[in-house]
C-alpha cells in the first residue's frame, strides 16, 4: 500500500460484559479501507462483522467496550477520542446505514425533518434552510416528488424509499466513509439491485470510501473491490473481490461459497461433503388444484378495493415440488394463507384431494378432516415457536390437538420425527432460546411432518438462516419429501433457492401469475420481461472453479457471460 | 390530506363518545333502583306512616314503571335537576359544582407535581441504568407506593404544621378569615388569581400543599417507573442508533427522538394515575378535612343518600369518558400512525 488508507483498523478487540462474564465479540481484527475504496466485510451471523462497523464510529452498546487495539481514521485515533470528538465524526466523516430500513427511521418525525436534524446538527443548514436542503438531498437520492414527500412519515413509505431516506441521511453531510450494515436484507431483490447502485453510484461521484456488510458473496463480490471474510469474531481472509472466488485460502470461505446458492449447482452442490443427488419422486395425480382463485379486500379510507389476488389457477401433483415467486406485495403469502384455509377467498375453488376445501370457512378449517394433511413452515424459526415451550412440545402440539395422542405415545413419535429431521434427541427438551436458528427450523420442519402431511406449505423457510444452514436445511428438505413422498408449495421471493428444490416454478406479479414452467426452463429461458427483470437483479459470484466438478465447470460458462 | 384525516379521526372519535355516555345515564339509573332500600321510606322519615310513604311514593314518581321513570329521569337530567340530597338538603349539582373542582384541584396539582419529578427522574435513569441515580430512582418508587396516604399525610402535617409551623392548620381549602374568590373555575388558587386576590390565592395555595404533595407522592411511581421503562426500550431501538450514528446531539436523540417515542406509553399510564388518584382522594381529603367529591360521596352512601350517590357516579363517569377522549386525542396528537391502522 503507496498511501495512508483512510481508515486503519489494527488488532481491534471488543468485549462484551454479560451475564456468563466477558465475551470476546471481536479478536484482533484488523484491516483498511482507502480513499474511494468498496470494502464488503462478509460472514454469518456470530462473526462480528456488525460489532466491528459499530466499533468504529463507538456506537457499541453500553456494555460493548473496545478492550484493545486502534482504530485510526484520517489523522484521528477514534479508540481515544472524546465523546465530543466523536460527535463531529459521526456523520460529518463518517455516517452508516443499517438493516431494516423502516425501523431505522424515527416513527413519529417526517422524513424531510430527520434528514434536517443532520444537516443542523453539522451546521451545513440553519433552520431557515435546512427545508430546501433535505428536499434537494431526497431528490439526491431518487424519491419522486420531494416537495410532497418530505413531509411523510416514514410508515407511508415503502421498504425501498424508506432506505433512500437512510441513505440520504447518512450522505447528508458528504462523509468520507459510509458505512451500510446490510442495507437490502429484507427488501426484493429488485429494490435491493436499485438501492445497491444508487450507493454505489452516489458514493464514486463524492469520492467516498465504502464498507459494506453483508452475509451474501453474491453481492459482496458484485459491488466490492475487496473482501473481508470473518468466522467467529476474526478476519479469516482479505483478498481482492475476484481473487477471492477463483482462488479462496481459507477453507471458512471455501464453505462459504459453496453453500452459496448459485446458478449451475445442485442443492447437493451447496453440503462440503458429497452425497448423492435425491431421487425425482414421480408426479402422481393432482393434489391441490387451485381456480379462478380471487381475494379482494374492501375498501378504505376512500380507497378503491384492494384484488390482492387475481383469478389465478395452479395445480400440485402428488409428490411434486412447486415454487411461488414473486416480490413483496405480489399477493404470494395472500395465496398461501387462503391454501392453509387461514383467509376465505372471494371466488373461486380451492380442491385438495378432490375435495373443495375452499368451501370450508376459515373459521371451521381447523376441525375439517383435511386439516393435518396440510401443514405449514415458517419464514422466521424464532417467532414461529412458543417461547415457552419446549422443542418437545411444540412438535407434539399436533399430535396432541389433531391426533389426540396421548403423552407417551406421542413422546415416541417425536423422537422419531427428531431423528427424521436430524434434531438430536437430548434437545428436544431445550427451550427455543437454547437452541441454534438451524434447530429451531428442524424443529419447525419437525411439527409441520408430525402428522404425515400430503402437502407442505413452505413460507420463506430459510430466508432467516446463514448461508451454511441454509445448505442444510434445504438438503434436508429434499431428503424428506423422497423419503415422505409429500408435495411442496415454495413461497419465496429467492429465484436461487426455489431452483435448487423445486420442480416446477411461478411468477406472480400483481396477483397474477406471469410465468409457469419447469424451474430449469423458467430460470435460463425466461420468457415474461419481468421474470427476467427479476433474475438480472440477483447479484452473480464469479464462479468459484476451484469447487466445480468438471462437469459443471461447462455449464457454468454461459453463466459467467450472462453476468 | 393528512391534516383532514386527523379531523375526520378526532370527530369519529368524539362520536365514539355518545354511545358511552347513554350507557353511563342508563347504568346510573338501573344501579340505583337495584340498589337496596326504599327512597319513599327514607325521605318520609322515621315517624311516616304506610300511607304517607305511599303517597311520597306517588310524587317521586317510583310508582310509575320503569320506562316511565326513566322518560321523567332524563327530563330531569336535561333540565340540570339531580335531585336533593337529604343529609345537606342542598340540590346535589349545587354540591357537586362546589365540591368537583376542589377534588380536581388537588388531583391536578398533585399530578403536575409528580410529573414535574417523575419524569425527569424516569429519564435519568433510563439513561444510566444501573446508576447511583437508577437506585434512588427504585428507592422513591418504592417508598412512594408502599407508604399509605393517609400515613404520609398525618406525617407532613406533624412535621410541617406541628413541629415547623410551616404550613396552615389542614382545615379546609383556606384560611378562616379568608373569603372564598367569586367561583368562576372552581379552582380557589386560579380564581383567587382572576380576582387579583394575592392574599386569598397565597392561602389557598399553602392549604393545597401539603395534600397535593402527600397524593403526589403516591402518584409518584408509577409515572416514574413506566417513563424509566418506555425511555429503556426506545433508547434500545434502531432508530436511536441510526440518530446516534448521524452524530445527533445526546439532547437531540434523547428529546427530539426518544422522549416522544416513550410519550405513548407514559400518557396512557397518566390517564389511569388519573383515575385512581380520584379514588386515593377520599383518604386525603379526609386527614386534610378537604371539602372534595370523595368525602361527600362516602358520607353520602354511609347515609344511603341516594341522590347523592347517582350524581357522584354520573359526574366521575362523565369525567372519565372526558378524561379517554383526552387521551385518545392526545394519542393522535403524538403519533402520527395513529386510526390509520384500523
Amino acid at each position: 500500500m503507496t498511501t495512508v488508507p483512510l481508515l486503519d483498523i489494527r488488532d481491534l478487540t471488543v468485549e462484551f460484559a454479560t451475564r456468563r462474564g466477558r465475551v470476546r465479540a471481536i479478536d484482533r481484527v484488523s484491516f483498511t479501507v482507502a480513499k474511494g475504496e468498496t470494502v464488503g466485510v462478509v460472514g454469518e451471523s456470530g462473526s462480528g462483522k456488525s460489532v466491528t462497523s459499530y466499533a468504529v464510529l463507538r456506537i457499541l452498546d453500553r456494555a460493548g467496550r473496545i478492550v484493545e487495539g486502534a482504530i485510526r481514521f484520517g489523522g484521528i485515533a477514534v479508540h481515544a477520542a472524546t465523546e465530543a470528538a466523536m460527535a463531529e465524526l459521526r456523520g460529518r466523516e463518517v455516517s452508516m446505514v443499517f438493516q431494516n430500513p423502516r425501523a431505522a427511521l424515527n416513527p413519529v418525525r417526517t422524513i424531510g425533518r430527520q434528514i434536517g436534524d443532520v444537516l443542523i446538527e453539522h451546521a451545513l443548514a440553519t433552520p431557515a434552510t435546512a427545508k430546501a436542503e433535505a428536499i434537494a438531498m431526497l431528490k439526491a437520492v431518487r424519491i419522486a416528488e420531494p416537495e410532497a414527500r418530505y413531509h411523510a412519515y416514514p410508515f407511508e413509505l415503502s421498504g425501498g424509499m424508506c432506505q433512500r431516506v437512510v441513505i440520504a441521511i447518512a450522505l447528508a453531510c458528504r462523509p468520507q466513509l459510509l458505512i451500510a450494515d446490510e442495507p437490502t436484507t429484507g427488501l426484493d431483490v429488485t429494490t435491493q439491485k436499485a438501492v445497491l447502485d444508487l450507493m454505489v453510484e452516489l458514493a464514486r461521484e463524492r469520492g467516498m470510501s465504502t464498507i459494506l456488510i453483508t452475509h451474501d458473496l453474491g453481492l459482496a463480490a458484485a459491488y466490492c473491490d475487496r473482501i473481508v471474510v470473518m468466522e467467529k469474531g476474526v478476519v479469516v481472509e482479505d483478498a481482492g473481490a475476484i481473487r477471492l472466488f477463483t482462488k479462496p485460502a481459507h477453507p471458512y470461505t471455501r464453505r462459504l461459497l459453496q453453500a452459496t446458492p448459485r446458478s449451475g449447482a445442485s442443492v447437493r452442490d451447496l453440503l462440503p461433503e458429497r452425497r448423492p443427488p435425491p431421487p425425482r419422486p414421480a408426479n402422481g395425480r393432482p393434489l391441490l388444484e387451485v381456480h379462478d382463485l380471487v381475494k379482494e379486500f374492501p375498501p378504505r379510507h376512500g380507497a378503491p378495493p384492494f384484488r390482492a389476488v387475481d383469478g389465478i389457477s395452479f395445480t400440485v401433483h402428488e409428490g411434486e415440488s412447486v415454487g411461488l415467486v414473486g416480490e413483496s406485495g405480489c399477493g404470494k403469502s395472500t395465496t398461501s394463507a387462503m391454501i392453509m384455509r387461514l383467509l376465505d377467498p372471494t371466488s373461486g375453488s380451492i380442491r385438495f384431494a378432490g375435495e373443495d376445501i375452499g368451501a370450508i370457512p376459515a373459521a371451521r378449517f381447523a376441525r375439517a378432516p383435511h386439516r393435518g394433511k396440510l401443514q405449514m413452515v415458517f419464514q422466521d424459526p424464532t417467532d414461529s415457536l412458543n417461547p415457552r415451550w419446549t422443542a418437545f412440545r411444540s412438535i407434539a402440539d399436533p399430535l396432541f390437538r389433531l391426533a389426540g395422542m396421548r403423552r407417551s405415545a406421542a413422546r415416541l413419535r417425536v423422537e422419531e420425527l427428531a431423528h427424521q429431521v436430524g434434531l438430536p434427541a437430548e434437545l428436544l427438551d431445550r427451550f427455543p432460546h437454547q437452541l441454534s436458528g438451524g434447530q429451531k427450523a428442524r424443529v419447525g420442519i419437525a411439527r409441520a411432518i408430525a402428522l404425515d402431511p400430503k402437502l407442505l406449505i413452505l413460507d420463506e423457510p430459510t430466508a432467516a438462516l446463514d448461508v451454511s444452514v441454509q445448505a442444510v436445511v434445504l438438503n434436508l428438505l429434499v431428503d424428506l419429501r423422497a423419503a415422505l413422498g409429500m408435495s411442496y408449495l415454495l413461497i419465496s421471493h429467492d429465484l436461487n433457492v426455489v431452483g435448487l428444490i423445486c420442480d416446477r416454478v411461478m411468477v406472480m406479479r400483481a396477483g397474477g401469475i406471469v410465468e409457469e414452467g419447469e424451474t430449469e426452463e423458467v430460470l435460463r429461458h425466461p420468457r415474461a420481461a419481468y421474470t427476467r427483470a427479476l433474475l438480472d437483479a440477483i447479484p452473480h459470484p464469479p464462479a468459484p472453479p476451484a469447487l466445480q466438478e468438471p462437469a459443471a465447470a461447462v455449464a457454468a460458462q454461459p453463466v459467467a457471460a450472462s453476468a | 390530506m393528512a391534516r383532514r384525516a386527523k379531523a375526520v379521526l378526532v370527530g369519529r372519535r368524539l362520536l365514539q363518545a355518545v354511545p358511552a355516555l347513554i350507557g353511563i345515564v342508563i347504568v346510573t339509573f338501573l344501579l340505583t333502583r337495584a340498589l337496596p332500600g326504599d327512597p319513599a321510606v327514607y325521605f318520609a322519615g322515621p315517624a311516616a306512616d304506610e300511607a304517607s310513604i305511599a303517597e311520597i311514593r306517588r310524587e317521586l314518581g317510583l310508582d310509575r314503571s320503569l320506562p316511565v321513570q326513566f322518560v321523567a329521569y332524563l327530563g330531569d337530567l336535561a333540565s340540570g335537576n339531580l335531585g336533593t340530597s337529604i343529609s345537606t338538603g342542598q340540590p346535589v349539582l349545587t354540591e357537586i359544582v362546589t365540591r368537583l373542582p376542589a377534588s380536581l384541584e388537588l388531583t391536578l396539582t398533585a399530578l403536575i407535581l409528580s410529573m414535574a419529578v417523575a419524569v425527569p427522574l424516569g429519564i435519568l435513569a433510563a439513561t444510566r441504568p444501573d446508576s447511583w441515580i437508577d437506585h434512588a430512582c427504585r428507592f422513591v418508587v418504592t417508598a412512594g407506593v408502599s407508604l399509605p396516604t393517609f400515613f404520609t399525610g398525618l406525617a407532613l402535617v406533624y412535621v410541617f404544621y406541628y413541629l415547623l409551623g410551616w404550613a396552615p392548620p389542614p382545615m379546609g381549602r383556606l384560611d378562616i378569615l379568608t373569603l372564598p374568590p367569586p367561583h368562576i373555575t372552581g379552582f380557589y388558587v386560579v380564581d383567587a388569581l382572576l380576582a387579583r386576590d394575592l392574599s386569598a390565592a397565597g392561602s389557598a395555595l399553602a392549604h393545597l400543599a401539603l395534600p397535593a404533595i402527600t397524593l403526589g407522592l403516591f402518584t409518584l411511581a408509577p409515572i416514574a417507573r413506566m417513563t424509566r421503562a418506555a425511555m429503556l426500550q426506545v433508547l434500545g431501538s434502531d432508530f436511536i442508533r441510526t440518530a446516534r450514528a448521524a452524530g445527533l446531539s445526546r439532547r437531540q436523540v434523547l428529546f427530539g427522538y426518544a422522549f416522544r417515542n416513550a410519550l405513548l406509553p407514559v400518557v396512557t399510564t397518566l390517564g389511569m394515575v388519573f383515575s385512581f388518584a380520584l379514588g386515593a382522594n377520599v383518604l386525603v381529603e379526609k386527614v386534610f378535612a378537604w371539602p372534595g367529591i370523595g368525602s361527600y360521596a362516602v358520607e353520602a352512601l354511609v347515609v344511603s343518600d341516594y341522590a347523592a350517590v347517582q350524581g357522584f357516579v354520573l359526574a366521575m363517569a362523565l369525567l372519565f369518558v372526558a378524561l379517554n377522549l383526552i387521551i385518545d386525542l392526545a394519542y393522535t396528537l403524538i403519533d402520527p400512525r395513529m386510526g390509520l391502522a384500523d
